[in-house]
């Protein structure tokens, strides 16, 4: 007997069911990335443990670039829309409310914030902005902006306060601006970081092992 | 014409110059659609996941403006960290004594060792951590000593300002340190 010959099979499969997983992950991944918009003040942050997302909606942001210029940013109109006009009671700026409704992002001294917001918004970038003046005890402007924060969101869940510093910006920024929270009875804040891993062998990484939850 | 058309004959004929169309296969080799897809799936699970800041949590005391509204610590559980220019850490442990000798040098490699002895020899409830950012250090030694007390687990820990005299031991210990090299 002869032995059964056994048919030449192709080598090339058929793709066709792995191209289309490939592009379903694809278009999956694609609507998800969020890009980060870019940003008018490039700010280095550290990194440190935290392992808590750090919220994007509903927050007021203090930034901290590496000159230790401070700039304040925060996304409710409404809210932008009550300090303008705060600010033009109390003061007699002259802001332009639209404009200062649709500013991403405050600084300048109080008395060139008029000029500021009505830059056009590819202007308002760069380390040539004069940032909040915070260095001077006595006048420190962040205060101000801190009331008016405070007043705008009165009776309303209190905003996500961030602060988000540069690596190299130096402490008494950073102290400015603790103290402008504290004056305003702002005690609870949060720090923007990057994410890092917990060391080995560490007391907060035995916890982590034996499953405690953590401490936020 | 070399070739001839042998098609039926009954049907309409085209002209001599007209061949007949060959039938392509409709089949097309995915592969390299496939490598792309995959790339780009790679870069987009990269993208997604590394641009995630995270949040640390900073809870300030309110500022008790009479003495006796402050709170005190213990003399023996108290460890105050100095943070000075370049990276330098400084500590002493208890109160800073008149000849400046409990005042030590570290860095943030080896603190966390300071911070874990002090923490083994302590009673937990008088361990409090003082820490005393001088001007010139950055916003980034500030985050990585909080860093180190959630790291370390430790529960009390406060901002303190600067005392002059401490400011003063550091520029010392710098400039000695930068005479050594």
């Amino acid at each position: 007997m002869g032995r059964a010959k056994l048919p030449r099979k192709s080598t090339s499969i058929d793709m066709t069911a792995m191209c289309d997983v490939a592009f379903l992950l694809l278009s999956f991944f694609i609507l998800t990335t969020k890009f980060k918009p870019a940003e008018a003040i490039a700010v280095t942050t550290p990194n440190s443990v935290a392992a808590k997302v750090a919220p994007d909606k509903d927050f007021v942001m203090i930034i901290i670039d590496k000159d230790g210029k401070v700039f304040l940013s925060m996304d409710d109109e409404n809210k932008k829309e009550f300090i303008a006009n705060a600010l033009n009671n109390t003061k007699n700026l002259g802001i332009n409310v639209q404009a200062f409704k649709k500013a991403n992002f405050f600084g300048a001294p109080l008395s060139s914030i008029a000029s500021f917001v009505s830059l056009p918004e590819d202007q308002r970038k760069g380390g040539n902005l004069p940032g909040i003046p915070v260095k001077d005890t006595a006048n420190n402007e962040l205060m101000t902006w801190m009331r008016l924060v405070n007043e705008a969101y009165q009776g309303n869940k209190a905003p996500n306060l961030l602060m988000k510093g540069d690596n190299l910006s130096k402490y008494p920024s950073f102290k400015a601006v603790i103290d402008a929270f504290k004056k305003n009875d702002f005690l609870k804040f949060q720090m923007v970081t990057n994410p890092e891993a917990v060391p080995v062998g560490t007391d907060l990484w035995k916890a982590n092992q034996s499953g405690e939850k953590r401490a936020e | 014409m070399a070739e001839m058309d042998t098609s039926g004959g009954g049907g309409h004929k085209k002209g001599p110059g007209v061949k007949k169309g060959k039938k392509l296969s409709t089949r097309v080799d995915l592969t390299p659609m496939v490598d792309l897809g995959f790339l780009l799936i790679t870069f987009f699970i990269f993208t997604t996941t590394m641009s995630q800041p995270t949040a640390m949590r900073l809870f300030l005391p309110k500022d008790a403006d009479k003495p006796e509204d402050q709170n005190k610590a213990k003399e023996s559980g108290v460890i105050t960290v100095l943070l000075g220019k370049d990276n330098n850490v400084f500590y002493y442990e208890g109160q800073l004594d008149n000849s400046a000798s409990n005042f030590k040098s570290s860095n943030f490699k080896d603190i966390r060792g300071v911070l874990m002895d002090k923490k083994s020899r302590t009673n937990e409830k008088d361990l409090v951590v003082i820490i005393k950012p001088s001007k010139e250090c950055t916003y980034r030694n500030v985050i990585d000593i909080l860093d180190e007390m959630s790291i370390n687990v430790l529960k009390k820990y406060a901002l303190v300002d600067i005392l002059d005299i401490e400011e003063q031991l550091i520029a010392k210990s710098e400039q000695n340190a930068g005479g050594a090299n």
